[in-house]
């Protein structure tokens, strides 16, 4: 405890109540924090924010003191764990004990032990990165030093200021109360947090900090009033009451969290709100997932059929005893005066066999199914195949128990955004006024860039001519700026492509020619007409580049990011504080440049910007100002969400330059040149109720207020007004109509539609809408409603401007990977928040849909043509199903249904039509789905069918679905970690999936499920000897193999064999493996470890031990041998036939297999030599001394060795012969593939390929079957009840997911 | 930002055990290549079997039961009256030359020398002459760790209390004289028991020792004075004491009394009359047992066994008849596939 100090002079008394009051105070809905600098000084028990924990972290779960006692007690919660130190108990009673008690404690001792060990390492490394992380140095302001003194993380206290510089990371949450910035915003970069790496803005706490005279923390005299510790990221309420009360509100808009590091921002000073353990970041982190696999859910069953199988072997023992005591006559010299009744004793008996055979149930079993999955995840994590370039992350196993699951996938439901898709936007055709303008010159760049590279530059420079000569009449002025930006581009584009939304394919936009004519002409008109009117074409491309949150940086800053650690030191230099300071005085764009040229670093950017700057001379200079001419040059756009970069990149195309956001300003430069200052007057940010986002501005020229907002499509139509401009013709008036005519064209051809809307607001309605606005800022309780309610309020009356088609392409293999998915007898789903016709498109491009499928599209306004349209569908289906039995090429069925249709089919009277109908398609597009439905239809599969479903999403909406799986698969794309975070194993793309299904998913499944199978197999094999020698013994719980060999032989000789086959062996390759698909059915359903192969496995351990046992038995019967003397081949026998089995199941032999095999026997032989030869009166009663030397001096030895084994071996080894002689699996007929040099095995596979019909992979667009009709369903049609429906879908329009909390949290 | 030049920190080793392409042996078992391994283990099973069934048909033995449940046995008297010390004889004729050496070992049947309890109940650190366990008894002896008086039993336990106490002379009947087979009693016992397990406590006399202590309850004599004749042969190292204690691993044993390696019958028992004179002490009518004698030679593999020869032949056979079985699977079913 804290107090821990101050406990030498204060009564204990005082200490209850000070412990009392600390509960209360961390207890409260409200905290309110003071400085601690009065205090400083005054010893901790003083200080008034003491009840708050520090922030020193402890992620350790155990100390020095108490690792024994938690470590146990853990442990214990194993049910296994708990029966074999019941066992172990129970050897301590004499009546029942079977063994020395001492020694059965031996073998829950060794695995409590390794337990344990593995336990402390982990702990030990979280103790380290503990320490290091506590002792980052970090500054706090010091009331006697009057500066910031450099001191500890773990010195930081609730209620400390502590400053920050740039590329630091924050040590604790704090209130931002000033910054560097002129603007009083500090940039920052969750990577750390949540993976995001575009720069996010905080605010300072308006009215704390002065930019004159600095913060100075001594004079900070105010309360700050919080709220209780939470673990949303995105939310934070928090005022600061000033000593004349007056309130500032601050939300997590002011918070800089822990973890994340300052970017772009000299430094900030920051009042420290939580600390350590409650700081949000902390409260985010919960450790990796537990899940419990399939296989484990039926290896539970089979354990418990062990035990079942215990107690009847041990029934018979007790039974047996008690017979054998009945039919003793007289009192014979071997038996030991006993004053127990028969039936007492064979009731004892029951118990001394229970210990006796107690290994049935098999106790390393857990373990070394541990041990195993690490291995796995070793090699899965290490898979070159699974690592991207691009990102430089490699496959992540988040789940450490659920690697065989992978195997046996039955239905995939994907997302689409981000998934199947790249989510870097491009934007590909707009529509404004009702007018489109198809950009056919950027669609045909776009096709070529998909092109290898090598050709690239040849296209690009034929293009440059072609773009030159049409261009002509547009002033030399865009032409330059195009130019020069794809010289650029082409360097950088094939150096790097790491940093996202910077590849020229995303960030190049060519004009369309005619509208380029139009801006151009509506320019010089609106010049001409004083400017009192804006053209719809500016203020579309006005909207395009202010309404969004897009964070404008440099070059520079994205390199000083790339090299954290080994720059950060630079940066605090005196003079780079000095040279900072003069850039403050200069003007803001001169700042930029200035910065540019003294802190690049880079040879390879600094040589691409020179080269750029020289073509851009070459070219023209022209009428441009210099300075802005550099600027834009090295202009980047960092976005929350991709789309908004797009549009951002696409307006800068056409001359609408976003050159810097500040929270109050939006400075744009137009294509004349002229830059205008907008001054931001609010931003409503993006949620998933309203789909839509806007930014209140006032346009510095004509000073009126106006609002821009984007959004989908239906949550823009639904708000417009009367038609922009009524006094204009009546052709006008159907720009509505016209653009909604669009927008399901775009959507048809697979793009995501934006709609893009202004307001001009009166000043009048703006000062009430603003007293509303600010009240529901200051809230408290309810601020998200509040908040949401006024920004309804303003979003009215709307005057649509047009609209953008933004093209979502396709990610690299995806068509190749679901093919491959689907052959492998994966059903692949795709659940999306887009338009049925835009998934419909994507269905056709990934090759989910084919050309010939018979295309089910539900889409049903009320249940009750829903509920005939199911019966209707299904009927056919059965028809089809039906035909499907005489011929083979019958069309696969494939079903798109839309989220309000899905609501329908999931409800209860409908959703086992739904699940009959969907388990005869071959793959189900559902449209427009919530992520709640997502995850609903994820659940009601998974229960309904009893399948293994794997869900795989990229982004916040598709935590659920990915929860509600039971596998998850997080993709780390563009949009976020929560997704990664959510998920059971991360990949970065989405064609890893097949390897990682495919290959590693089979591996791990026939590894462990063999391993398994064989586990139980050795056990029984191993403990039936035993059982049987009771039949020879009187049923006395006699062995005749010495307790420490038998436990040696689990704990040792037979142990690592397993271990090792189940995390080496491999039955087909990896290429194999990709190249025939089918092969993945083997895991399917109930796979290779069913109840069937368990018993056959049971009966052969029970074959098996019958030969080890009356082999040497009949050899040995009537001679003088002794009892251990008879053991000894017992046990050799058993070491071979168990590794010799195991052998005949290894399907290939690495040098690992042979070291661990040969290693095996060896440590066998060595440690029983050793053991006999040293052990004279070691362990009695049984007296091993020497009697396995003399038996390895005996011929007969080997002789009932050689036999034995081989007698109980045979049955296998033919089985296994004869069925792969004759009916070979195809797993089998894969190894065989193996066998062929890698080119005829690949023309094998492409032979057998070709003739199953797989086509030769191009990616069909659809021509015959019907596509979802346009017309019929516009979304405009059930829009009323749609949006009343409260369900409305969220997807893939999530413009501003972070800074607000997205619902799928919860 | 030059991808080429820069080392990517994540990216995994691309080595062959990473990646796991260690090159392996991938043996696939299939009709074709087991032939000739079927064939090479049948016939050198043959072989072995061959071996060992004639071994084992060349070894001679002689097995007679003289429990004296029969009445027509002359050990009925001792058998029915249990009176110690009761003399009885067995009269027997061999046809042939006996072979020798021959073994000689008494035989008990329904005895149970493998009972759990019955095995604990000993105490290995007194046997190995620790004289703290003369005076303290390890526990697992227990009924056998004291007398009623309290007094520590030397040696202790249910095993040794048990010890067989019949004794056995040969004669061979030659025109009605009797002539004495000698035994040889030395080297009966395991080598290791002999001189590394059992220790006499180095006490001089031997009888010393064993002051306190009481002698195990059925025995008539005390472990210093088990052999009259031969003083060494006393204690724990007494060769009978030695046998007894290592326990046979059935309830159906035998363990070797004497061997018969000296004088005239060097060679082995000519063929002839035999009297064995048994002192018939060790009760096992109450509990069902039977006793017998065992007259045997060995070989190589111990005593006669064709067991093992039979089952090598066996096994031999079907092995070679499972290849002609995988001759025919791998014409049926391989040819075809190939095409």
């Amino acid at each position: 405890m804290r107090d821990g100090r101050t406990m030498s002079w204060r009564s204990p008394l005082a200490l209850v109540r000070d412990a009392l009051h600390g509960q209360r105070a961390r207890e409260r809905e409200l905290r309110s924090l003071v400085s601690n600098l009065p205090y400083e000084g005054l010893g901790k028990g003083k200080l008034p924010n003491r009840f708050f924990s520090s922030n020193t972290i402890k992620t350790t779960k155990y100390s020095l003191l108490t690792f024994i006692p938690i470590n146990l007690f853990e442990q214990f919660h194993r049910l296994a764990n708990i029966y074999f130190v019941g066992l172990a108990i129970l050897n301590f009673i004499p009546v029942v004990n079977a063994f020395q008690p001492e020694v059965a404690l031996i073998p829950i001792c060794v695995i409590l032990a390794l337990t344990a060990l593995k336990d402390a390492w982990e702990d030990f490394r979280r103790y380290q990165s503990d320490r290091k992380v506590n002792n980052t140095p970090c500054s706090i302001y010091s009331r006697r030093e009057k500066q910031f003194l450099e001191r500890r993380w773990k010195d930081v206290q609730v209620g400390d200021f502590v400053k920050v510089v740039c590329n630091e990371i924050v040590p604790a949450d704090l209130l931002l109360l000033c910054s560097s910035d002129p603007n009083g915003v500090c940039h920052i970069e969750t990577a750390n947090l949540d993976g995001e790496t575009n720069l996010k803005q905080r605010t300072v706490v308006s009215g704390l900090c002065t930019m004159d005279r600095g913060f100075e923390p001594e004079s900070f005299n105010s309360i700050v009033v919080c709220e209780k510790p939470n673990d949303n990221l995105n939310h934070f309420k928090c005022f600061v009451e000033k000593p004349n009360k007056e309130k500032l509100g601050a939300g997590i808009e002011s918070l800089l969290l822990r973890g994340c590091t300052v970017r772009n921002t000299d430094h900030a000073v920051g009042f420290v709100v939580y600390a350590g353990h409650e700081t949000k970041s902390m409260l985010n982190n919960s450790g990796s997932r537990s899940k419990r696999s399939k296989l484990e859910r039926k290896l539970n069953i089979d354990v418990f059929f062990c035990v079942i199988l215990l107690f009847a072997m041990c029934l018979v023992g007790s039974v047996g005893h008690y017979i054998w005591l009945e039919s003793l006559t007289g009192s014979p010299p071997y038996l030991t005066p006993d004053s127990r009744s028969n039936s007492l004793a064979s009731f004892h008996m029951f118990f001394t066999m229970i210990i006796l055979l107690q290994i049935l149930i098999p106790i390393s079993l857990y373990l070394s199914i541990e041990l195993v999955k690490i291995g796995q995840i070793f090699f899965i994590i290490n898979d070159v195949d699974l690592y991207d370039e691009e990102t430089d992350s490699r496959m992540q196993c988040r789940a450490l128990n659920i690697t065989e699951d992978l195997g046996q996938i039955d239905y995939i439901f994907s997302d689409k955004t981000g998934t199947l898709t790249e989510n870097k936007m491009v934007f590909r055709r707009c529509s404004i006024m009702g007018t489109e303008f198809p950009h056919k010159e950027n669609a045909i760049r776009l096709a070529v860039l998909d092109e290898p590279e090598a050709e690239e530059e040849i296209i690009f420079n034929h293009r440059l001519q072609s773009a030159q000569t049409g261009w002509s009449l547009e002033a030399e002025d865009v032409t330059s700026v195009d130019t020069s930006r794809h010289s650029r581009s082409k360097v950088v584009g094939m150096a790097q492509s790491d940093v996202a939304f910077s590849s020229p394919l995303e960030t190049e936009v060519i004009p369309d020619q005619n509208l380029v004519r139009q801006i151009s002409r509506a320019e010089s008109s609106s010049r001409r007409g004083g400017s009192r009117r804006m053209d719809p074409y500016l203020d579309f491309f006005l909207a395009l580049a202010i309404c969004n949150t897009v964070v404008v940086s440099m070059a520079t800053a994205r390199r000083r990011r790339a090299c954290v650690s080994s720059h950060s030191s630079q940066t605090n230099n005196p003079l780079e504080i000095l040279s900072n300071l003069v850039k403050k005085a200069s003007s803001f764009i001169q700042r930029k440049s200035t910065r540019i040229r003294t802190q690049s670093q880079d040879p390879v950017i600094d040589s691409v910007r020179m080269e750029s700057t020289a073509d851009t001379n070459g070219v023209s200079q022209s009428d441009r100002p210099a300075a802005a001419a550099a600027g834009s040059e090295d202009l980047y756009y960092e976005a929350e969400s991709p789309d908004e970069a797009a549009l951002v990149y696409a307006a800068r195309a056409y001359g609408f330059v976003l050159l810097a956001r500040t929270p109050n300003n939006v400075a744009v430069r137009l294509p004349s040149g002229q830059v205008l200052d907008f001054e931001v007057l609010d931003t409503l940010t993006f949620d998933s109720n309203r789909k839509r986002m806007s930014v209140l501005v006032r346009h510095p020229i004509t000073k009126e207020c106006v609002l821009y907002t984007k959004g989908a499509d239906y949550a823009i139509m639904e708000l417009l007004g009367t038609p922009y401009a009524e006094h204009l013709s009546e052709n006008q008036k159907n720009i509505a109509s016209d653009t909604q005519h669009h927008l399901d064209s775009y959507a048809k051809e697979g793009l995501r539609t934006l709609c893009i809307a202004k307001k001009v607001v009166s000043e009048d309605v703006y000062r009430s809408w603003l007293v509303n606005r600010k009240s529901a800022l200051a809230a408290i309780d309810n601020k998200e409603e509040l908040v949401m309610d006024t920004a309804v309020q303003m979003e009215t009356n709307l005057t649509l401007l047009g609209a953008t088609g933004i093209e979502d392409r396709l990610q690299e293999s995806v068509p190749d990977t679901t093919v491959a998915l689907r052959e492998a007898g994966i059903h692949v789903w795709v659940l999306t928040g887009d338009k049925p016709e835009t998934a419909v498109n994507i269905g056709y491009a990934c090759r989910l849909l084919e050309e010939e499928d018979l295309l089910i599209n539900m889409s049903c306004k009320n249940k009750v043509t829903c509920t005939s349209s199911l019966d209707c569908n299904l009927e056919e289906v059965r028809r089809y199903d039906e035909d499907l039995l005489n011929v083979d090429t019958m069309p696969s069925i494939s079903l798109v249904i839309d989220g309000h249709t899905l609501t329908m089919a999931l409800s209860p009277d409908l959703r086992d039509r739904f699940v009959d109908l969907a388990k005869r398609c071959r793959t189900v597009l559902c449209c427009r789905v919530t992520p709640l439905q997502k995850s609903e239809v994820v659940k009601l599969i998974r229960e309904k069918l009893k399948v293994m479903t794997l869900a795989v999403g990229d982004g916040a909406n598709d935590v659920n679905m990915i929860q509600a799986a039971d596998v998850g698969v997080g993709i780390s794309g563009q949009e976020g970690m929560q997704a990664v975070m959510a998920s059971d194993f991360a990949i970065s793309r989405f064609k890893h999936l097949k390897k990682l299904l495919l290959v590693h998913g089979h591996w791990c499944y026939t590894r462990l499920a063999n391993m398994i199978i064989y586990f139980f197999y050795k056990n029984v094999a191993y403990v039936n000897l035993l059982f049987w020698y009771q039949f020879y013994c009187g049923f006395t719980g006699t062995a005749m193999i010495d307790y420490w060999l038998m436990i040696f032989f689990n704990l040792f000789f037979t142990s690592t064999p397993p271990i090792m086959f189940g995390i080496f062996d491999k039955d087909v390759s990896a290429e194999v493996l990709l190249g025939v698909p089918e092969l993945y059915r083997t895991g399917q359903g109930k796979g290779e470890y069913n109840f069937l192969t368990f018993w056959i496995s049971i009966l052969d351990a029970f074959y098996q031990s019958l030969v080890c046992f009356f082999v040497p038995y009949w050899a040995y019967k009537d001679s003088d041998v002794d009892i251990f003397t008879f053991g000894t081949p017992m046990n050799t026998v058993s070491l071979f036939t168990i590794l010799l089995h195991l052998s005949i199941e290894i399907k290939s032999w690495t040098v690992v297999h042979w070291i661990i095999m040969l290693g095996s026997v060896g440590l066998y032989f060595g440690v029983t030599l050793f053991y006999s030869a040293i052990c004279v009166t070691c362990n009695p009663p049984s007296n091993p001394y020497w009697i396995f030397e003399s038996q390895m001096g005996d011929p007969m030895f080997y002789l009932i060795c050689t036999i034995s084994t081989v007698v109980a071996l045979l049955p296998r080894y033919t089985f296994h012969v004869l069925k792969n002689s004759i009916s070979p699996s195809p797993l089998l007929q894969g190894r065989e593939l193996d066998r062929m040099d890698p080119s005829t095995r690949d023309q094998w596979i492409r032979e057998w390929r070709g003739f199953r019909g797989g086509g030769g992979g191009q990616v069909k667009r659809y021509q015959q079957s019907t596509p979802p009709s346009p017309t019929q369903e516009t979304p405009v049609d059930f829009l009323p009840e749609f949006l009343n429906d409260d369900e409305i879908p969220d997807d893939d329009f999530s413009l501003n997911v972070t800074t607000h909390q997205s619902p799928v949290l919860t | 930002m030059v991808k080429e030049k820069k080392k990517s920190p994540d990216r995994p080793d691309n080595t062959a055990f990473t990646q796991q392409r260690l090159p392996a042996w991938q043996p696939i078992l299939s009709a074709g290549i087991v032939i000739p391994g079927f064939v090479l283990i049948g016939l050198a099973f043959i072989g072995i079997g061959v071996g060992l069934f004639i071994t084992s048909r060349d070894i001679q033995v002689l097995e007679m039961d003289y429990t004296g449940t029969e009445a027509s046995s002359d050990c009925n008297k001792c058998a029915i009256t249990n009176t110690k010390n009761c003399m009885c004889s067995l009269d027997f004729n061999i046809s042939t030359l006996f072979k020798g050496p021959v073994f000689f070992y008494y035989g008990l049947t329904n005895y149970f020398q493998n009972h759990r309890r019955y095995g604990v109940s000993r105490d290995d650190s007194q046997l190995y002459g620790d004289l703290t366990n003369f005076k303290d008894p390890s526990t697992d002896c227990k009924p056998y760790r004291v007398d009623s008086n309290g007094k520590p039993i030397v040696p202790c336990g249910a095993v040794a209390n048990s010890m067989f106490n019949d004794t056995f002379k040969l004669y061979q009947n030659v025109n009605g004289q009797r002539n004495l087979v000698p035994f040889d009693g030395k080297g009966i016992a395991w080598w290791t028991d002999y001189n590394v397990k059992f220790r006499n406590p180095s006490v001089e006399p031997l009888k010393n020792a064993f002051n306190d202590t009481v002698k195990p309850l059925f025995w008539t004599r005390a472990v210093y004075e088990l052999d009259f004749s031969d003083p060494s042969n006393n204690g724990f190292l007494n060769q009978d004491f030695l046998v007894w204690m290592r326990r046979a691993a059935l309830p159906n044993f035998r363990k070797l009394y004497r061997r018969i390696t000296e004088g005239d019958y060097k060679e082995g028992l000519p063929a002839g009359n035999y009297t064995l004179e048994i002192s018939y002490n060790y009760p096992v009518l109450r509990f069902d047992g039977r006793k017998k004698v065992v007259f045997s030679n060995v070989s190589w593999m111990g005593g006669k066994n064709d067991f093992l020869g039979i089952a090598y032949l066996v096994i031999g056979s079907l092995c070679v008849v499972m290849s002609m079985v995988m001759l025919i699977v791998y014409a049926k079913f391989k040819f075809p596939e190939d095409n």
